[in-house]
């Protein structure tokens, strides 16, 4: 049964649908935390990509690719969300549009 | 060998009496620079005394400083006779300069900044003589035109200071100019710098008989010699560089750093041989500059300037003698004129010390006041006079037979300039210690620290000749012709004698008589008294045209017209592209999101079309 | 089998994605996401990659959606109100979508034009035991750099946060 195995290039292209629904997210919708969600969605769209050539080289080296940006996707929600945060104490909004200062 | 140890001292003593000099007390600074130089002087003698009879070159490489493509440049000491003579004419007569400061400098401020330029000055000098490829030889002979400039223009709160500071400066990029553009023929020519390579390959080659590349060479060399020695037509900033303090005159621009054109063109001597027309070219401004600069001399009443003419006067003399062929009795030269130069400056030192004054017409009748100073500037006017015996005889003659051989009118050009600079030279010492006291009240004899290097160097004056330096130095030059001729020696002892003779019936016997001449000769005498209007001429000549066509064309046409209006334009185009560009800084964060994503499809696009995705 | 299980699971990650996009309410895009994570981490088992599907289900659908949740309740966050739109985001946005998915297709069938078949169990360097060596090995120095990361993330997190607080 082992046999029906699946071509990697499938695997490729549904990393390549999730990035692409990641960006549509980002740029579609104006709730700051969703937008947030769709950037963890491309980073793991990215990391399915990277276990799957891991996989496809035989090597190791693209899975301590993926944990790396596991780490540092952990890193980045809490100093995003401790943004997410502080904006939301200062303007009482998490809709994208009302914040516009990188303008001035 | 540790060759390097005789710069390091002095640069040792240039850093920390520059970096600490400022807070530390006098003492301090005195006991570094001297003790810098000092370390220097008898590391000289070790390493003379270990190599000893140095009779081949000894090299040192340390580590390549350039390397770029085929050119290699290694950071290399070399010890010779030449350099050895050098290294104890620079390291012997700097260490009595030194200490003969300490008093000379006891009431100036800005002690230690004065001492660590000496020091800076002792290392680059040193560098410049020991350093065995002409690049090396180039930052010591940069370095010195440095501390020449900073030590000229040391009392940097008078303007005339830093004018002459500025004019000795400039003048001598002229003069490295020439000398760059030799040091590039040379390496095109030779494919190396390394001093052994070049010579050996220059005496390989066949004498030249018109202009070939050795001549040039030698040509564009003399051109950077003329600089840094004072020769014509570059001669003009020394006069202006005694505006610096006294014991600089002495070292820099008297005893060590203006002589560093002689021990270039001798260093080269190997290259100059085979290329006589820039030898005669040589001898031909020495002998011009020896005879001008000493006509000159005997118009001036401001005791530096009669010496600073009597300095670019005797290093005319140097020229002539390598330009003759006669490098030995060039280098014997420079070896005596370092010992009784320095003590003429170094006694009008202690006489502008005494007085606070540096005209000769307001001194007179010293000779009871300041002794010790008349005795030893006597000493050093009877030597550079060639008064037999002593140390200007033997290498002043030397040289003067050595120009007879290679045409005889070039010996009496040279003997009545050798009578010319009895004259002034004896003219200074009775206008300053005979007749009556004109205009001073308060002199007294300096003390010790300063009396003691004058006696020393008043030995050095009298028995320095005696060092057999010309023949010592014999195996390292080509043998120059000339056998002692008894009549010809006679001749130009007596030229000399007449000198000072005249000089005495002028000044001393019949004072006035000097006046009346100068009147009788009106329009001929206020040329030589007005250094021949050089400096004018070349002012109007020269700096005036550069100034006016600065001002009018470089400054109004090209700078304000080209330069500014290209960069106004440029920042007017870049305020309206920015304008434009403006529009794309909305502060939506989503539309950037957008202009991401195109840039991010372009590059796909990029990569997949024109790379190839694989 | 292989097969079966791709399909399913990635059907699941296709459609909690395009959930996370369209839903209204935030929370409802976080457990979506958490969908998408979970189905992810099958698949990494699938290609052999045990520590990473580990991980992905503790640290991401775990700790990162926990974090992502909170902040969600903290701000009492509600549908979102549609506003203007960006002029370019909107005109552009979905021929540039469009292209871009098509470009990832074309780069990934340009480059591996021979179909390479997926099969359970032929890659089993994807454990902790191989994962641990590597990072202590090669790439100890990124490693190390990373905890240093991690530890500015937590004094800035807790500097933003921290402000507000004493206000």
């Amino acid at each position: 049964m082992s046999a029906a195995g699946v071509p990697l290039s499938w695997y490729l292209v549904l990393a390549a649908l999730l990035f692409t629904l990641g960006a549509a997210g980002f740029i579609f919708r104006r709730n700051i935390i969703t937008m947030f969600m769709c950037i963890e969605l491309m980073l793991n769209a990215v990391n399915l990509t990277f276990v799957a050539l891991a996989y496809h080289l035989r090597q190791v080296d693209g899975l301590v690719l993926a944990f790396f940006v596991m780490v540092v996707a952990a890193a980045e929600a809490a100093v995003g969300l401790a943004i997410i945060l502080t904006v939301f104490r200062n303007r009482a909004s998490v809709q994208i549009d009302e914040v516009q200062a990188l303008k001035d | 060998m540790h060759l390097w140890l005789i710069p390091a001292f002095p640069l040792a003593g240039f850093l920390l009496n520059g970096i600490f000099g400022r807070r530390a007390s006098k003492t301090f600074v005195n006991a570094v620079a001297v003790g810098a130089v000092l370390a220097s002087f008898l590391w000289t003698l070790k390493t003379l005394g270990a190599l000893w009879p140095l009779e081949a070159l000894h090299l040192e490489r340390y580590f390549t400083w350039i390397q770029a493509g085929d050119v290699r440049i290694g950071f290399d000491l070399a010890m010779d006779r030449l350099s050895a003579v050098m290294l104890l004419v620079i390291t012997g007569v700097g260490l009595l300069i030194h200490i003969y400061s300490i008093g000379y400098m006891a009431h100036e401020g800005g002690y230690y900044r004065f001492f660590a330029y000496l020091n800076l000055f002792m290392f680059f000098m040193i560098t410049l003589v020991l350093a065995a490829n002409f690049l090396l030889l180039f930052v010591g002979w940069e370095g010195v035109g440095l501390c020449s400039y900073l030590l000229i223009g040391f009392w940097f709160l008078r303007s005339s200071a830093t004018n002459a500071a500025n004019k000795a400066f400039i003048v001598n990029r002229v003069g490295d100019f020439g000398f760059s553009i030799g040091i590039y023929l040379i390496y095109l020519h030779f494919g190396s710098l390394d001093f052994p390579e070049v010579f050996q390959a220059a005496s390989r080659q066949p004498v030249e008989a018109g202009l070939g590349p050795l001549t040039l060479i030698g040509l564009l060399l003399a051109v950077g010699a003329t600089g840094k020695s004072a020769q014509i037509p570059l001669y003009v900033w020394l006069p202006d560089a005694m505006e610096g303090p006294t014991p600089v005159s002495a070292l820099i621009h008297a005893a060590t750093m203006v002589t560093a054109g002689v021990y270039m063109v001798a260093r080269c001597s190997a290259i100059y041989t085979h290329a006589p027309l820039a030898m005669e070219a040589v001898a031909l401004i020495g002998l011009a500059t020896a005879f001008l600069a000493a006509t000159i001399g005997l118009t001036q009443f401001d005791i530096k300037k009669v010496f600073a003419y009597s300095t670019i006067s005797q290093l005319g003399y140097m020229f002539l003698g390598a330009g003759v062929g006669a490098f030995g009795a060039s280098i014997y030269h420079l070896w005596t004129h370092a010992f009784f130069k320095a003590l003429l400056f170094l006694g009008a030192g202690s006489l502008i010390h005494a007085l606070g004054e540096q005209d000769l017409r307001k001194m007179g009748g010293l000779r009871a006041k300041t002794p010790i100073t008349f005795w030893t500037l006597l000493a050093a006017a009877v030597s550079i006079s060639g008064v037999p015996f002593t140390a200007g005889f033997f290498s002043k003659d030397e040289i003067l037979l050595a120009a007879y051989h290679h045409a005889p009118w070039m010996y009496w050009m040279g003997t009545l300039t050798a009578a010319l600079t009895a004259f002034y030279v004896f003219r200074a010492i009775f206008l300053a210690f005979f007749g009556e006291p004109r205009g001073w009240s308060h002199a007294h004899e300096s003390p010790p620290v300063m009396t003691v290097p004058l006696a020393l160097l008043a030995v050095l004056s009298l028995i320095g000749g005696f060092a057999p330096v010309s023949r010592w130095l014999a195996p390292s030059f080509p043998a120059a012709q000339g056998h002692h001729e008894t009549v010809l020696v006679a001749i130009s002892v007596g030229a000399g004698l007449a000198g000072i003779a005249l000089a005495w019936w002028f000044y001393v016997a019949r004072p006035g008589l000097a006046e009346r001449v100068a009147a009788r000769l009106g329009a001929f005498y206020r040329l030589v008294y007005n250094k021949y209007f050089v400096d004018e001429i070349y002012r109007a000549a020269l700096v005036q045209p550069v100034i006016t066509s600065s001002q009018q064309m470089l400054w109004r046409k090209v700078d304000v017209g080209w330069i500014d209006g290209a960069v106004n334009g440029l920042a007017a185009r870049a305020c309206a592209a920015g304008d434009l560009l403006r529009r794309l800084q909305s502060g939506n964060l989503r539309s950037y999101a957008a202009w991401v994503l195109l840039g991010a499809l372009g590059l796909l696009l990029t990569i997949g079309v024109a790379g190839g995705a694989r | 089998m292989d097969a079966l299980l791709f399909l399913i699971f990635a059907s699941i990650a296709a459609v909690c994605g395009l959930n996370v996009v369209i839903q209204r309410q935030p929370i409802a895009s976080a457990l979506s996401l958490i969908g998408v994570m979970g189905s992810l981490a099958v698949l990494y088992l699938l290609l052999g990659a045990q520590f990473i599907a580990a991980a992905q289900v503790i640290v991401y659908a775990g700790a990162v959606m926990v974090l992502f949740v909170m902040v969600i309740m903290l701000l009492n966050a509600g549908a979102e109100r549609p506003t203007g739109a960006s002029l370019v985001a909107s005109t552009l946005g979905v021929p540039l979508l469009a292209g871009l998915f098509a470009a990832l297709a074309y780069v990934i069938f340009a480059g591996f034009p021979e179909p390479e078949l997926v099969r359970f169990g032929q890659f089993r360097q994807g454990g902790a035991a191989e994962l641990g060596y590597a990072l202590f090995t090669r790439y100890l120095l990124v490693f190390e750099l990373t905890s240093v990361l991690v530890l500015i993330a937590i004094a800035g997190a807790v500097v933003l946060a921290w402000r507000e607080v004493k206000r």
